[in-house]
């Protein structure tokens, strides 16, 4: 079977359209919410989870048939773990200032909604190859939803993206106000609602 | 032959060599990078300290330089960490601090300078509210309102505070807004961590300047190291 198939291309884009993680199954938006107030931590939460999905779906694809069915949600659950306490160790020795701000979050990947989904609905019946496809996919798609809202969040809210001012000085002398209520949690919600309301009016096509 | 993987014994050895084999790969992960994030740690020990002198904005490489330009000598008492540092010629005290929040631990840097007045303060959470108790550590703002504040009365006692309603703007702090509970551990902590600490006034005031407030109260410091200076 060739590495870019048909079949295999629609793996990698389904997530990004129609059966997208968070706008199609709405699956992960507690994290999502959590760690968009600024971009920088968004992108690294996005980066982190693809990476952590697609891998942790190789590992599950090439072990799946010999995982117990009994306790296949145990075996799912320390591959997951072991691959999240890497990735928050990693971050802490490379990049500090980001795991100081994802804090727990990262360490909550391990029971993200996206990856348990995608081990059990995908990797546990298919190939490694179309599985780190879907991962990389759902990983992407989630990131996608992620920066957006990262972005808007931290552009109304702090006039600024990735820690640079956008909104100049002036503006601000004429009265112009962050608008503080962008970096609480509640906007993220309504603002992955706008999300999903543009994609399911203008992206989205029944099967 | 084909695996019967639903007995007991095959579920059990399955797990045990998973475990394991998990095991191995977090020990060795965890110590190969062990010594990078001890450095990460020690880093941002000191850009915290830096901060509470305010002086913020600086990077890795750069912030080590000013570090070791700014901290002369580092001491430890009861798990106090207290930092002398000097600042265009002025002696600085730089006390850590450790509290209770709301959800978690809260730490900080203040820096003292020698008049026994606030210099700056750095304010450290583990997990308050964000957006609420978490301004302790994210709005500058909120941290520089300590600076110029007197910290200790005639008596010694600590006086500078986290209140409500703002009646002697020398020594008190505007509360965080929303934030009352994780305010109030900054109160105690501040109380708690500064009252044993050394007062700058009583190691000053047999040097030139003799103010009134610290000769009531240091009199004996002065007449030991007059005593001392005769006998020698």
């Amino acid at each position: 079977m060739a590495l870019f198939s048909k079949q295999n291309k629609e793996v990698f884009t389904n997530p990004l359209n129609l059966d997208h993680p968070i706008l199609g199954q709405v699956l992960g938006i507690c994290s999502a919410l959590a760690v968009t107030s600024q971009l920088k931590p968004a992108i690294v939460m996005g980066l982190a989870v693809t990476v952590i999905t697609a891998f942790a779906n190789v590992i599950i694809s090439i072990i799946r048939n010999t995982i117990p069915n009994r306790i296949r949600i145990v075996v799912q659950l320390v591959v997951v773990a072991a691959l999240v306490t890497i990735v928050s160790q990693i971050l802490k020795a490379f990049a500090y200032d980001v795991s100081v701000q994802l804090s727990v979050y990262v360490g909550l990947i391990i029971t993200n909604c996206i990856l348990m989904g995608r081990l059990e609905a995908f990797a546990m019946q298919n190939k490694p190859w179309p599985s780190f496809l879907d991962g990389v996919g759902n990983g992407l798609g989630y990131a996608m939803i992620l920066v957006i809202v990262g972005a808007v969040r931290e552009f109304l809210g702090r006039g600024s993206l990735l820690g640079f001012q956008i909104i100049p000085d002036a503006c601000y002398d004429f009265g112009y106000v962050n608008n503080g209520m962008m970096t609480m949690p509640a906007m993220a919600l309504i603002l992955v609602g706008c999300v999903i309301w543009v994609h399911r009016a203008y992206f989205y096509k029944e099967k | 032959m084909k695996l019967n993987t639903n007995s007991n014994s095959y579920i059990i050895i399955y797990s045990a060599i998973l475990v394991v084999i998990v095991a191995f790969l977090l020990a060795f992960v965890y110590q190969a990078l062990k010594p990078m994030q001890d450095a990460n740690v020690a880093l941002d020990v000191k850009k915290q300290i830096l901060y509470s002198l305010n002086i913020r904005g600086l990077d890795g490489s750069e912030a080590e330089a000013k570090y070791a330009e700014v901290v002369k000598a580092e001491t430890e008492q009861d798990g106090q960490k207290f930092y002398a540092c000097q600042i265009d010629g002025k002696d600085i005290i730089v006390a850590s601090l450790k509290g209770m929040g709301l959800w978690g631990g809260i730490s900080g840097y203040l820096s003292i300078d020698d008049e026994g007045k606030v210099y700056g303060a750095y304010f450290n959470h583990e997990s308050e509210t964000a957006g609420l108790g978490a301004e302790i550590k994210d709005s500058q703002a909120w941290q520089e309102k300590f600076i110029g504040k007197q910290i200790w009365d005639e008596n010694g006692n600590v006086v500078l505070s986290v209140v409500k309603d703002v009646k002697d703007p020398n020594t008190q702090v505007d509360c965080v807004t929303g934030a009352t509970l994780t305010s109030n551990g900054v109160d105690a902590m501040i109380k708690a961590c500064l009252q044993n600490a050394e007062k700058p006034s009583d190691t000053v005031c047999c040097g030139t300047e003799k103010t009134d407030s610290c000769c009531q109260k240091t009199e004996d410091c002065c007449t030991e190291t007059e005593t001392k200076a005769e006998e020698e």
